[in-house]
Formats: C-alpha cells, structure tokens, sequence
C-alpha cells in the first residue's frame, strides 16, 4: 500500500522535538508504565515539561551531566523500568559515548536515549553540530538506531519502542519542519524502510526532515525533466534494511543518500557497504555534511551552503543523470 | 540457599577460604588482578555471607540487595565467592573463563553470562551512576533493596563518580551505599602520588552523604562494626545516602604483594602461588 506524503502539500509544520514529550505525556495519562530522565534542558513550557510538572515522580532530573544521566538511565531500566532519556544532540555521542557503549548497550537495557537537535539543527556552531553520532552509533552492538521523518513518526516510534526489547536511539533533528507524511496512517517496522515514492530513474535515501527535502527535488526533477525519483525513508539506521536498498538500487542504477551527519560514517557509508558487497554495479553519492567542523548560520542557510536541501539534491540527480 | 554466617570468627575463617580459592583460580586461570581481589575479600565476604539480602542460587530473585562491582576487574573475588556459596565448581569456572564462545566468566564481569553479576563492568567510573539510577528505580517501583556499588580509590580519579555523588544526594537516596576500597595504589603507584583524592571523606560529605569510615578494611570486626551502621532499608525516606570508606592494603594477605603495586594486574606462577598460599594459610585464626 502506497504511502500518503505531503509531496503536493505546502508547509505543514512538524515539530518532532516538541511532539516525543507529547506522546510521552499522552502515555503517562493512559497509565503506561515508563520513567523519563532529562538534562537541563527541557522548558517547563514544552510538552515533556507538562509531563515533568504532573508526574514528577517518575521524571529526574540530572542537571548538565550527560555521562552521569545516561549511566543512572541504565540503572533505572535495570531496575525494571523502561526509560526515556532526553539529552541535546552533540552531547549524547560525544559526552556519554562510554556509558551508551558499556551501561546502556553492552548491559542490553530498555533505556530509549532520544538525542534532539541532531545534525546542524541547534545553531550555535561545531560545538553544537552532533555530525558524528551515527559513526558512533552503527559500530556499537546491541544498539537500535532510528530516526523519524516527523512528529507524527516521532510518536510512533516513542509508542512502538514501549515493547521493543533491548536498547534504541531515537534521533531527533528539527523543530519546525514540514511533515513528511500526511496522516499516520501507515504501518511503521522498524528495521523496514518505507518507499515513500516509487521510482526507475533514481533513488533518494534519506531519513528524518531531510526527507521533505528529497520529496520538493524529486517534484522538480520531475517538472523541470521528466524524471522519475524514487524515495526511501530509511528511518532505522540501525539495523540497516540492507533489502530495500539492494531493491531500489537494482530498480533505478542511481543512488543518491542524503543526511544531516558527517559524509563519514553515517546513512551514506552504512548504503554504500551494502552497495558494495550486492556487487552494485551502478551509480551513486552521498550527500552529507563535509568532513569539516561546519560554517555557522541558520540552519537552511547551512543546508543551503553544502547543498543538504532541495537544490542541492537536485543538482546531485542532474549530474548523476547526466541531464 | 546461599550460606550465611554469623560471628566474626566465622567470617573471618571465610575470608581465608576466599583468599586460597581465589590465588588458586587465578593460577588456573593465568590472569586476574589479585592486588585489589584480595584488598576487597572482608567487605565482599562480609556482604555475602551477612549483610546483603541475597542468594546466589536464586540470582534475580525479586527485592534482593543489588550489590554492584563498579571495579569489575576484581570480579574474580566475586566469582570465587560464587562458586563457594554454591553457585559453580572452581573446574567449571576455569573451563568457561573466557572461553569465547562458551564463556560465562572474564576478566571483567558480563551479567548476561554470569547471572549474580548485577551489572556488566570493567570500564571504570561506571558503577556509581548506575547504582544511583538503580536506586531511583526501586523507589519508584515502591521495592525495599539496598543498592550497594563499590569502587576502587584510583577508580575515583573517574569525574562520572563525582556526578554520581551530587545526583544521589540531590535525590536523598537513603537506600543507596557506595564502598570506597580504599588500597591506597593503583596500576602505577600510589593514589597519593597519580591523583589524590583525599581528602575523600571531606569532600564527600560536603556532596551531602553520610560518611562512615572503616580503620581497617581488612580487620572483620571493623567491616562489621560499620556495615551494621546501615540505615534500615526504607524506600519511602529521603535521607542521605551513605558511603563507606575502607581502608585496605592492596594485596592483603600475601607478603610479596601487600602495598606493591606491581601486583595490580596478572597471573601467578606456581612458585609465587605456593608462598602465597602459605602466607594466606597463617591469617587463619582457628
């Protein structure tokens, strides 16, 4: 069954950072059994500050110490509880990388870490930038890595990871992007990617925000050119749906992958290893941020600069096809 | 049912046991960390055999104490007490010591292999905030454990120790009990000499928890006059969580290895094992 997108749609909103405290508070009013553990950086006036305000008891705290709230998140799931564990992008790899690795993975706890403003989504610089998490992420056993499209996805996969056994990686990029899908009326798996739009000339695979992105140059390409783009959301980067893009790749022979993470290690490496090893004899290339700490700026205007939007893409696809 | 003692003398005659069995596998073995395995033998045998509400032969029975090993490369005293209160026989040990495939036992302890292993360790610094998580869960899930971690005194260079330290506070984590074996030396040198951390009961009790010192470590009377300091298990106070500092001799037991650093890591030849059995074999009182 074909996914609806918001392909023919214009701008609706979704806030995906905003939309895991929603459906985590909506959880909690229907009495799921589950604990939230944050940094110091959840506004009382956001949804999961609702959650903080009326279920204190199952909510904690932990200031600006990332390695301490990931370590006592694995130390409440040991204790029999499913954890929800909130901490800003860039210092979730690079603050915690030991205690995801050894407290969170190697001890197999049912601890979800959602890592927001992921990517350049934070502003304020290299600092801020989390471009490495995914290298971190796919070489650690054990460990689920997904990343939703919107906020609608978001809060299925906050509901989905209820019964998920073992550990995940929820990352979350935007606050206020255009939703991706237009009802949630789809059956998400993890570890199945989604065909969001068939194609036979190429193929975009994407995941998160980025993906409305691929969505606005596969409609130009086919406007300006007649082609037809295909697009895969890979949602879970980890384990990688190896299927899907042997798939894609033998349906179109171009593969372009998109993502707000460094070129190495992420989205573009995990498609090309698969590529490789199937024997792909096609064409292919990764669009991703540089291996260079990033210039600094709006987050579209970054986007803009290093061609990770919808021109960009669209020049990728022109070249590849050799239009 | 794992075996329980009483009296002093009882523990005391176990912790020789403990010793002999454990310079024993460690020959058998080739490998283990025998300076901060045998500074730790009183307070371990002292939980085991007395203080913690468990039974290594019902592992995760529900309500039992949580004992934590944040020092996992002492796991050795742990499984050595395993195999004495029942749980394996000292040949099944060695046969699955890390033997790939089939391994139930390593260097550093895995809870999914080793069911009495509570938490997976060997990464140093880790211990503390878990066991301050584990704390909170318990109370939210209205259980009456203690959580018990211990951590060596190199280990607590770790900064991850020091925001366990605020965050147990901070959340009056009344059923939480964290045992500094203090042997005074780590992999190099002296503690003093790498990285002080004295005055550790100061700063410790300027972080807000309620400190108890042990003279000797390795003294079982002074372990137990300590541990029975113990607040009652109440998950419904908010009170200061506690921690113990145990001043131990690295080595203990073992002439040619107490306060020599040297014997942080390693095995022991058949030669050095056969001394150190006969060291070991005069703290037996009885």
């Amino acid at each position: 069954m074909a996914v609806k997108t918001t392909y023919d749609f214009d701008m609706m909103l979704s806030n995906a950072r905003e939309a895991y405290g929603e459906e985590l508070y909506q959880m909690a009013k229907e009495g799921l059994d589950f604990v939230f553990t944050y940094s110091d950086n959840v506004a009382p006036s956001t949804k999961a500050g609702q959650l903080i305000k009326e279920f204190p008891e199952r909510c904690f705290n932990f200031g600006i110490a990332e390695p301490g709230q990931v370590g006592a998140s694995a130390g409440l799931a040991l204790a029999g509880n499913v954890v929800f564990a909130q901490v800003f992008g860039p210092f979730l790899p690079l603050r915690a990388a030991d205690q995801i690795h050894t407290d969170i993975a190697y001890n197999y706890t049912k601890v979800r870490l959602i890592g927001t403003h992921s990517g350049v989504t934070a502003g304020g610089g290299p600092t801020h930038n989390d471009i490495a998490d995914l290298a971190l992420y796919r070489a650690i056993p054990n460990l689920t890595v997904v990343a939703p499209a919107d906020a609608g996805q978001c809060c299925k996969f906050i509901r989905l990871s209820m019964d998920y056994d073992g550990p995940m990686i929820i990352r979350i990029n935007r606050a206020g992007s255009p939703n991706v899908y237009a009802d949630n009326d789809y059956e998400l798996v993890i570890g199945k990617a989604i065909e969001l739009m068939e194609g036979t000339d190429a193929y975009l695979i994407s995941f998160s925000s980025n993906l409305y992105e691929c969505m606005m140059a596969a409609k130009a390409m086919k406007e300006k050119h007649g082609c037809s783009i295909g697009i895969l959301d890979m949602h879970t980067i980890k384990p990688l749906d190896a299927e899907a893009v042997i798939r894609v790749a033998e349906k179109s022979g171009n593969i372009v992958t998109v993502e707000d993470h460094s070129i190495n290690g992420g989205l573009g490496g995990a498609v090309a290893e698969v590529l490789c090893e199937a024997g792909y004899k096609g064409k292919f290339k990764r669009v991703a941020m540089p291996d260079e700490f990033a210039v600094l700026g709006d987050t579209d205007d970054i986007y803009r600069y290093y061609g990770i939007e919808r021109l960009g893409i669209e020049k990728t696809l022109t070249e590849m096809l050799g239009i | 049912m794992s075996v329980k003692l009483t009296t002093i003398a009882e523990l005391e005659d176990k912790c020789v046991d403990i010793r002999e069995n454990l310079l024993n596998f460690i020959y058998r073995i080739g490998m283990g960390h025998l300076g901060g395995e045998l500074s730790m033998v009183e307070v371990a045998v002292a939980l085991y055999y007395k203080y913690l509400n468990y039974d290594v032969m019902d592992p995760h029975k529900e309500g039992r104490d949580r004992f934590i090993l944040s020092k996992g490369h002492c796991s050795e005293t742990l499984y050595t007490i395993f195999s004495d209160q029942g749980a394996y026989t000292q040949d099944y040990m060695v046969e699955h010591f890390e033997s790939l495939d089939t391994y139930k036992f390593g260097m550093h302890s895995n809870r999914l292999k080793c069911p009495q292993i509570e938490v997976s360790a060997g990464s140093l610094g880790h211990g503390l905030p878990i066991a301050v998580g584990y704390a909170l869960g318990a109370r939210y899930r209205k259980e009456n454990y203690r959580v018990i971690c211990m951590f060596g005194d190199g280990e607590f260079d770790e900064g991850t120790n020091w925001e366990a330290l605020m965050a147990g506070a901070h959340n009056k984590l009344h059923n939480l009990v964290a045992i500094l074996d203090k042997n005074q030396l780590q992999m190099t040198g002296n503690t003093k000499e790498i990285m002080n951390i004295d005055p550790v009961a100061d700063k410790v009790k300027a972080f807000g928890w309620n400190v108890i010192e042990i003279p000797d470590g390795n003294n079982m009377a002074d372990v137990c006059a300590a541990l029975d300091q113990l607040p009652e298990r109440d998950y419904t106070k908010y009170d200061a969580p506690t921690f113990i500092i145990s001043n131990t001799i690295k080595g203990k037991g073992v002439s040619f290895m107490e306060g020599n650093h040297k014997w942080h890591g390693g095995g022991i030849g058949k030669e050095d094992l056969d001394i150190a059995l006969a060291d070991v074999a005069k703290m037996r009182k009885a």
